[in-house]
């Protein structure tokens, strides 16, 4: 169960994060995490896949993710070695895209302006917190348990493999 | 009072009724997938090594690179085209029948189904009365699969259009507006649904171009009502509706509306750079400079776009420091262009005919925008770097405003151009 702790470096992005801000439409006749990855958030700005390198929760405002359903914005995210994203609010397919894929996102209220850019954060899914390195804890809402099934089998195409969803 | 999204579900999951919040299994009449979305799908696919069971509900497209402009695109094309080869049933549209969105409502979609396609903005046949909503493209395999997806019974959020469009406001001008009022995330898992008087002026060009673009305040999905504009639209298509079995779609009585949209003073709008939801006046931002403009997309390519563009050109000419780029969004509707003669009007005004595509809109070639460019587009997010260079500023407008700004070189109120 390695989702159920995750600890990682901070990367701060704002609010409206568009998928064409995670994967430029140009990279879009590719599909493989790994070279998604190597441009993933370049729309927002193009020193973001190298400073991703040694982050891997991205904090973000309001609506991330909005715009197409492209779910090569997850892949990118996976790619880039990202483990969550932890977000004021999250735009309805790019949520579903990121729970089938396997990475966890998480709706955390407040937690924009509690993190700081580049501070290590641990998240409890368990506890259902999130603590940070200058000693601040924030909860947030259970994710429900199928979701979480989906989450920790690697995504939906994992868990139909192993027979946990009809 | 259930919304027309609430009935329709419960419809689809076998329910007598379901309410807000409800989760349902809801069966899937059709899917839809692309060649930008697809390839992910098809990968879903063949790792799952299921068979797809009925292939006559797949309506498959190759629309976003029409025709390719690209290596790796040709062979997203040649994977396509092969792994189809061994589903006679799927409805493939190759290169150059047309956007999908545009295709799908075109006589393929039907009031009361459920269709999900691995594209946002599947929400376009809402127009038609149907539940529709864009889902990423593992769902979409999930859906080919099964036959069915999970969906939650969005919140409703009742718009109220009251009063008549005056002429060159178009639906375009309708969404901006409600963008600029709820925000970007405003309907966020909500559903859009539109009721009034008002609707009676709204053609259904307007409404598929509203239901649209109502993603981009995060809608899961919009719905117009079964009213006799949209059964003489699918009569059109050789659809007769069976409105005993269809009344539950009819126009709701009754309601309290969320918001109300007095049409008839609505002015023509615009969304600044980089938000569909920034949105002004065009009086707000009326001569400023471009250097390009787009009509087409699934948003805003179908005739009656093209149509009221033309009856602004016509007889003009784009201006010297403007490329205007038209991209119709159907063999269906490129055809008629040619026959009513307003291919003609366009070209002698000066504009760029170009294939059905998705190409522009996205970046993707066929009008690709360079840096410090300022474009105005018919089509539906101004995101940076979404139509080409990060550095370019795109503002969204309808196709007359589009049509008016090409002719003056500057950002213009189509207006002024009523003759």
């Amino acid at each position: 169960m390695g989702l159920r702790i995750v600890r990682g470096r901070v990367l701060k992005v704002g609010d409206n994060v568009d998928t064409d801000a995670i994967i430029p439409g140009k990279y879009l006749t590719l599909t493989d995490p790994r070279e998604l990855g190597k441009h993933a958030l370049e729309g927002l700005d193009p020193s973001m896949p190298s400073l991703l390198k040694d982050r891997q929760i991205i904090v973000a405002g309001r609506n991330f993710g909005c715009g197409s359903s492209r779910e090569h914005a997850v892949l990118a995210l996976l790619g880039a070695g990202v483990k969550a994203v932890l977000a004021e609010s999250f735009a309805r397919i790019f949520y579903r895209n990121a729970i089938n894929r396997g990475l966890l996102a998480i709706e955390v209220p407040g937690v924009r302006n509690a993190v700081a850019d580049g501070e290590e954060v641990i998240v409890n899914v368990e506890e259902t917190t999130l603590i940070t390195a200058s000693g601040k804890t924030l909860g947030f809402k259970p994710i429900p348990k199928e979701l979480l099934e989906i989450i920790e089998a690697g995504g939906l195409v994992e868990s139909l493999k192993k027979g946990l969803t009809k | 009072m259930h919304s027309l999204t609430a009935k329709i579900l419960a419809k689809a999951s076998g329910k007598e009724k379901v309410e807000v919040g409800e989760t349902v299994i809801a069966k899937v009449d059709k899917v839809v997938i692309h060649d930008v979305t697809g390839p992910i799908t098809l990968e879903v696919i063949e790792e799952l090594k299921y068979q797809i069971r009925e292939p006559e509900k797949l309506y498959v497209f190759l629309d976003h690179y029409s025709p390719s402009p690209s290596v790796p695109a040709s062979n997203i094309h040649r994977k396509f085209r092969s792994f189809f080869s061994n589903y006679p049933q799927t409805k493939f549209f190759d290169i150059g029948e047309g956007i999908c969105h545009q295709v799908m409502v075109e006589g393929n979609v039907l009031p009361g189904e459920v269709v999900v396609g691995a594209d946002s903005h599947t929400t376009t046949y809402g127009a038609l009365a149907a539940f529709s909503t864009g889902v990423g493209s593992t769902e979409a395999a999930y859906a080919i699969l099964t036959g069915k997806l999970w969906f939650k019974v969005p919140e409703p959020l009742y718009v109220k259009l009251d009063g008549e469009l005056p002429r060159y406001v178009c639906g375009k001008d309708v969404i901006l507006r409600i963008l600029g009022i709820i925000g970007q995330e405003g309907a966020n898992y909500k559903s859009l649904e539109f009721l009034g008087s008002g609707l009676k002026s709204l053609s259904m060009s307007d409404r598929l171009t509203i239901a649209n673009m109502s993603v981009e305040g995060g809608a899961k999905n919009a719905v117009f009502p079964l009213d006799d504009t949209l059964i003489s639209y699918l009569e059109g298509f050789g659809q007769h509706i069976e409105l005993g079995k269809l009344a539950y779609l009819r126009p709701p009585d009754g309601v309290n509306p969320d918001l109300v949209i007095d049409l008839s003073r609505l002015d023509p709008m615009v969304a600044k750079p980089h938000s569909p939801a920034n949105v002004s006046p065009v009086g707000d931002v009326e001569g400023l400079r471009i250097d390009a403009a787009f009509i087409g997309s699934c948003t805003n390519g179908r005739y009656e776009d093209l149509l009221v563009a033309a009856e602004i050109l016509k007889g003009r000419r784009v201006s010297r420091s403007v490329r205007l780029i038209i991209t119709p969004a159907s063999k269906k509707i490129l055809n008629k262009m040619l026959e009513t003669g307003i291919a003609k009007i366009f070209l002698d005004a000066g504009a760029v005919i170009t294939p059905p595509s998705c190409g522009a809109c996205f970046g993707g070639h066929l009008g690709v925008v360079g840096d410090e460019e300022v474009i105005i587009s018919s089509s539906n997010r101004n995101f940076v770097g979404r139509m080409g260079s990060p550095k370019a500023k795109i503002y969204l407008a309808s196709p007359a405003t589009v049509a008016a700004s090409a002719i003056e070189g500057r950002i213009t109120d189509p207006r002024n151009y009523l003759r």
